[in-house]
Parts: structure tokens; sequence; C-alpha cells
């Protein structure tokens, strides 16, 4: 069977979630791992969303906003491009292959792109091949196996995803 | 020894795993206090200044101990044997330090994998002379007997992912007022916060304490590193271009840092709502960014050194990408 990447999506509501509809309801066909979650803006990603995702299994994670001057908020897609851009440079010094995270703008009409935007995307992942990220992370629980790896309360977030 | 332990007196056990041993010196920097700690607890382990061995300890009870504090990482199996043996004796286990919270200095190894650091400790460093590549050996047999030294791990991790951990006291060392406050705490018989609770520190970012003048508008053109800009001694440190943790990081130590002009390198560690300690701070850092085009914002991006050992200085092991992947 043909190798086939998980890949985490962030997309603003007012461009590019809309540019995606809109390949939706123009019926065009792309590639079916881009996993689509809505945000209200791309300066709402959070680097802990895209950290997340790889460390839940995720090969590969895709950003869009706004075109540059079109932000729905004024600013907040230059506040997506520097996270993007630090958040690369960490990547690659945590050993993280560059090229599986991708900041993309899509406005509200180009369907068209978003959908060559997720097709390219998914090849480059397949190239690259599956991610260990969630393998390697993992915390093998040495002494009780009766609790599963112990994540603290003090983390809040719990971790309840299952693929 | 059981009956030279006063019964009515609280039994307290300071424990280091992999740690410089500031945690445990930290605990002498009450002072004069020092005198209330002994008034109100036996003090039944604690190899940074008392003589007892990990015989005695194995000889305790379960749950013999009160209270231990245990900072630094686990990187070996001694560090692991131990914080495995202190949660059976002790009723209330305490990561106490960065280390044990979240991994701390020691943590910065993940980025390496244990053979090259071997490799540079015993074999390439400039001091060393070793030709014959000799490397510690966990077992080796001699006339006199069998000799034994620990198994280093290939990462570290933070105390509460070897174990179960009852509270938190976090800093690179914890403050003493707030570990005396603590103390006096269960002293009293206070009600003790639910178990996993960050204690001696606040839910607030450390922004919120500090005293320098902060503006609204903070847009840095290119970060410094603190040798390299003179520090006005009153404007926030961001502001200056310089990289400061306060955003990311709990409120607690009385910000001392600062008040002696060096920024706030997060050994309190995040608040308690974020998942990933380094990862709020690059967002936050990443967004004073004061540049559009992504070429300027690169090159803005160059003078940031090491985003790792900046953002997750005290707190790798509890990161989300925990340790450099090697392909």
């Amino acid at each position: 069977m043909e190798y086939n990447p998980t890949i985490v999506s962030f997309l603003c509501n007012w461009c590019s979630y809309t540019g995606a509809d809109l390949a939706g309801t123009s019926r065009m066909k792309y590639a079916s791992n881009i996993r689509v979650i809505r945000v209200m803006c791309s300066g709402r990603i959070d680097p802990t969303f895209v950290l997340k995702a790889f460390t839940e299994g995720a090969d590969g994670v895709l950003l869009c906003g706004c075109h540059p001057g079109d932000c729905h908020y004024h600013e907040g897609n230059y506040k997506c491009l520097r996270r993007f851009h630090l958040l690369q440079k960490y990547l690659d010094q945590m050993g993280v292959d560059k090229k599986r995270i991708r900041l993309e703008w899509i406005s509200a009409s180009e369907g068209k792109e978003f959908a060559e935007l997720a097709n390219e995307f998914s090849e480059t992942i397949k190239k690259l091949g599956k991610s260990n990220i969630k393998e390697e992370m993992k915390v093998e629980d040495k002494k009780s196996p009766e609790s599963a790896v112990h994540r603290p309360a003090r983390m809040g977030l719990q971790s309840t995803v299952e693929s | 020894m059981e009956n030279e332990v006063n019964k009515s007196k609280l039994k307290l056990a300071i424990y280091w795993g992999a740690a410089c041993g500031g945690c445990c010196v930290s605990v002498l920097d009450v002072h004069e206090h020092l005198f209330d700690i002994v008034a109100a607890a036996d003090l039944v382990f604690w190899p940074i200044a008392l003589d007892i061995k990990y015989k005695d300890v194995e000889a305790m009870e379960d749950n013999f101990i009160d209270i231990t504090l245990f900072n630094g990482a686990i990187r070996n199996s001694e560090n692991e044997h131990m914080a495995n043996l202190l949660r059976q004796k002790s009723n209330v286990l305490v990561a106490y330090g960065s280390c044990a919270h979240l991994g701390g200095i020691p943590g910065l190894a993940n980025m390496s994998t244990r053979e090259s650091l071997f490799e540079r400790v015993y074999e390439t460093s400039e001091s060393t002379i070793n030709p014959e590549k000799t490397r510690p050996q966990t077992r080796v047999e001699v006339p006199e007997g069998i000799l034994t030294l620990p198994e280093m791990y290939d990462s570290v991790l933070a105390l509460d992912q070897v174990v179960e951990v009852d509270y938190y006291i976090p800093g690179c060392p914890p403050t003493s007022d707030r570990l005396l406050e603590v103390f006096t705490a269960i002293v009293s018989g206070s009600q003790l916060p639910p178990k996993g609770t960050v204690i001696g520190a606040q839910e607030k970012p450390l922004c919120d304490e500090c005293e320098r003048k902060k503006s609204e508008n903070k847009l840095v053109k290119r970060f410094f590193r603190p040798w390299e800009i003179e520090d006005d001694g009153e404007t926030c440190f961001i502001e200056q271009g310089l990289i400061c943790q306060g955003p990311a990081t709990r409120a607690g130590c009385g910000f001392r840092c600062i008040q002696g002009n060096a920024p706030c390198r997060g050994c309190y560690g995040p608040t308690s709502d974020v998942l990933d300690p380094g990862a709020k701070m690059l967002s936050a850092i990443a967004t004073v960014i004061d540049a559009d085009s992504p070429e300027e914002i690169a090159k803005v991006i160059e003078t940031i050194e090491d985003p790792v050992g900046t953002f997750y200085r005290t707190s790798l092991p509890h990161a989300l990408l925990r340790k450099k992947l090697f392909n």
C-alpha cells in the first residue's frame, strides 16, 4: 500500500479556510491527507500547536493565512510569518526537517491554488517519508506500568487524542 | 537510628540526582532559619551534609519519610533507583528546583547523544590524553571483587517522567524565602494544595511583577546578547533587544536576576496552563521582530544565536520535542 502521510493544516477563517472551502464547492480533487483545522487568524497559530501536531504523529504541518496586507486583523499574518521563521530555525536545531512545515498565503478566491498547494505539500512529505517524532518523543514509563506516561497536572492540557 | 528520631517531629530528606549541588546549598541559604527547620524536622537523609548511606534509606519502612525534597534530573540508573526508592519511602515527594521540575540545565544534554558526550569527555576534549580510548564500565572485575558504576542514559528526564511527584518547587535554585514559606505551611498544618501543584511560585508571569519600564510597542530590529549592549538599568530588556524570559515564566522568584540587571532565564518554568515551556517564549519573541518581509525577518532571527538553549534553557526534557533527533 502506498504511504499516506498525515498532514495537519491550520487555516485562517477569513481567507484560507474560505479558499479551501472554495476548492471543495468547486469539486476540485486534492490530496486527502490534509486535515484542516480552522483558526480565526494565522496570528492565532501558537508554535505549540505545530509542535503538538508533530508529537501526536503529524508528518507535516501546513499553515495558511491571508496574503500580506490583507489580514482581517491587520497584522496577524505578519506575526505568523515571524513565528514561522523562528520556529523553522528551532525545528532545524532539533533535527526536524524544515520542509515538514510550510507557510503559504491563500486568499478566499484561491481554491485552485489551495488544491495545488495541498497536492504539492503532500508530495513533499511523501518524499520525506514518515516522521519519527512521535515515536522518539515518547517517555517510556519504566517502573509503574499501571500509570501510562505520567504527565503531571501542572501541564494542564492532557492529551486525549488517539489516532 | 530509628530510636534517635523524635516521633513527633517531621522527617525530612533531601536528595540530589543529576544536579550541580546548588539546590542542596540553597536549603542552607535560609541562614539562621535552619534552626527553625531543625527544630520542627529531623533530617533523616541528606548526602551533602549527613553521612547516611543508601542502605540506611533502604532499611526504612515505606512512607517513613514525611517529605523528600528531590533536586536534580534523572540521567543515570543511580538517579532512577534513588527516585524510585525515595518515592517508596516518602509520603510527599517534592520535585525541588528546575532540574527535578523540568529537566534543568543538565537537560540540555538532550541535544547530544550519550555516545557523542562520552567521545568528547573521554577522548577529544583538550585536557584529555586517552590513546587507549578507555571508557568507564558499569561493571569491572578486579582481584578485590566487582566494581560497579551507574549506567548513563541516552537522554535526561525530569523527576515526574520517572516517578509520581506530589509537588513542584521551581527555581535554579528555588529562593530560600519560598522554601521557608512552604516549609512553614507544612509544619503549621495548613491545608496542602492538590497533588501536582507548583508551590512556592505564582500563577502569573514574571512581567506582571517586574518593575522595569515597559511600553506597549515592543519592536526589535536585532537581538543582542547581554555583553553586546549597555543596559540602561530601567527599560524592559526585550525593548532593548535582549531576550528576557519574563513573558513566559512564572513569577515568584522576586525577579532577583532582573534586579541584578540580568534578563530572566526562565528557571521558574511556565505558568500552569502552558503545555510546552519554550514555545510560548518563542512565540512572544517572534512577534516583537520589527520586520515584515521574509528576508528582513530572517536577518533579525539570525541574531538569535541558539533558540533551544535560549528558550528551553532549563526545560528541554519537558518540552514537546524533548531531545534532538538524530537520523
